[in-house]
């Protein structure tokens, strides 16, 4: 359990943090009302309790991050996924990858997407489409992020409207957030 | 519309057409957005990490980045702070491990370590403050990028 995995992959690791994670006996009320927005069915994790430590920007994530990947109407879940993957693919976030290349695999029952753009990022040979959305997300997430007509139109090429566009924008730029938390404040383990 | 929200407004959002109307879809996800950027701004336990400090900072990010208007925006929240320029070094340890941080993990996260916490702690960031700091940053770098997509977008409506 202290190996650090260093390349991508669709078995989640376990998340090591580098800051101390919050004591929940220790919590304050602040801290504790921010947590109770996590899912209650779940144990609270090292992350979630590495974040608590700042209660009034967990108490407005917890609900955007969810209501960014699982809101009704607009980009598909499946292809959601895939711009969180772009985002975490350049960020070499491979936590996030993992987790998000796994719920892409389970939502669209083929593994064989993911294992090409873990292994050739932007060049991987998809569906048009696909390859759209992730050229897409791979440029928007590096720094400076030059996104320009010219992009817009390669989305709208491949059928996507501005409700997709923005959807797409959204989870992407989303993991260019996850993924600087994930990636600096901890390390994945297997 | 929503013009109140800092990120519509930078980005120049038009009041009406497939963008706005996209936009009130998302109008719960836009007002948690503006929620994000008073907790990573403006929070009301700022910590180690005042509001014109964060301001700069996010200014910093912005520049780095490129978004001219989110800059704008974040320049006019800490006016003639010295640390808003990209090439501006801290006065202090402490500053100076902030700045290293706030640029290497703008420019390529993929190169953090955990020599970039462990330098924090070193330079006398607090643990808790170490959060605040890698919630500001990530925040200041999802907004930039939803920014730059909505300008584009806009331009095309």
């Amino acid at each position: 359990m202290s190996r650090v995995v260093r390349k991508f992959t669709t078995k989640v690791p376990t998340w090591k943090p580098h800051v101390t994670p919050l004591k929940m006996e220790e919590a304050s009320e602040d801290q504790r009302a921010a947590l109770r927005e996590t899912p209650s069915n779940t144990k609270v994790s090292d992350y979630v309790l590495v974040l608590a430590h700042d209660p009034q920007a967990l108490g407005a994530r917890t609900p955007l991050f969810n209501g960014i990947m699982y809101d009704a109407g607009g980009l598909s879940r499946a292809e959601r996924e895939l711009g969180a993957v772009a985002a975490s693919f350049v960020n070499r976030c491979i936590y996030c990858a993992a987790v998000h290349a796994s719920r892409y695999n389970q939502i669209t029952g083929e593994e064989e997407t993911m294992q090409k753009v873990f292994f050739d990022g932007a060049q991987a040979d998809l569906d048009p489409r696909a390859r759209a959305i992730l050229e897409f997300g791979v440029k928007l997430s590096q720094c400076p992020p030059e996104i320009g007509a010219e992009d817009i139109a390669a989305l709208r090429a491949q059928g996507l409207d501005t409700q997709e566009i923005l959807d797409l924008t959204l989870s992407t730029a989303l993991f260019g957030w996850a993924n600087r938390l994930m990636h600096t404040l901890g390390e994945p383990v297997a | 519309m929503s013009g109140g929200h800092v990120l519509e407004r930078a980005a120049g959002v038009p009041a009406e057409g497939p963008l706005a109307e996209a936009l009130a879809t998302r109008a719960r996800l836009m007002e948690l957005t503006e929620a994000s950027h008073e907790a990573a701004l403006m929070p009301a336990e700022p910590g180690g990490l005042p509001h014109d400090l964060r301001a700069a900072l996010a200014c910093r990010m912005t520049r780095i980045a490129g978004t001219a208007a989110l800059a704008d925006h974040y320049a006019a929240m800490a006016p003639g702070h010295p640390l808003a320029s990209p090439d501006a070094a801290g006065s202090d340890a402490r500053e100076a491990a902030i700045l290293a941080y706030v640029d290497k993990v703008t420019r390529s996260p993929r190169d953090a370590t955990p020599d970039d916490i462990d330098a924090l702690r070193d330079g006398g960031v607090a643990e808790g403050d170490i959060v605040r700091l890698a919630g500001l940053v990530a925040f200041v770098n999802y907004q930039l990028r939803v920014a730059v997509v909505l300008d584009a977008l806009g331009e095309g409506a």
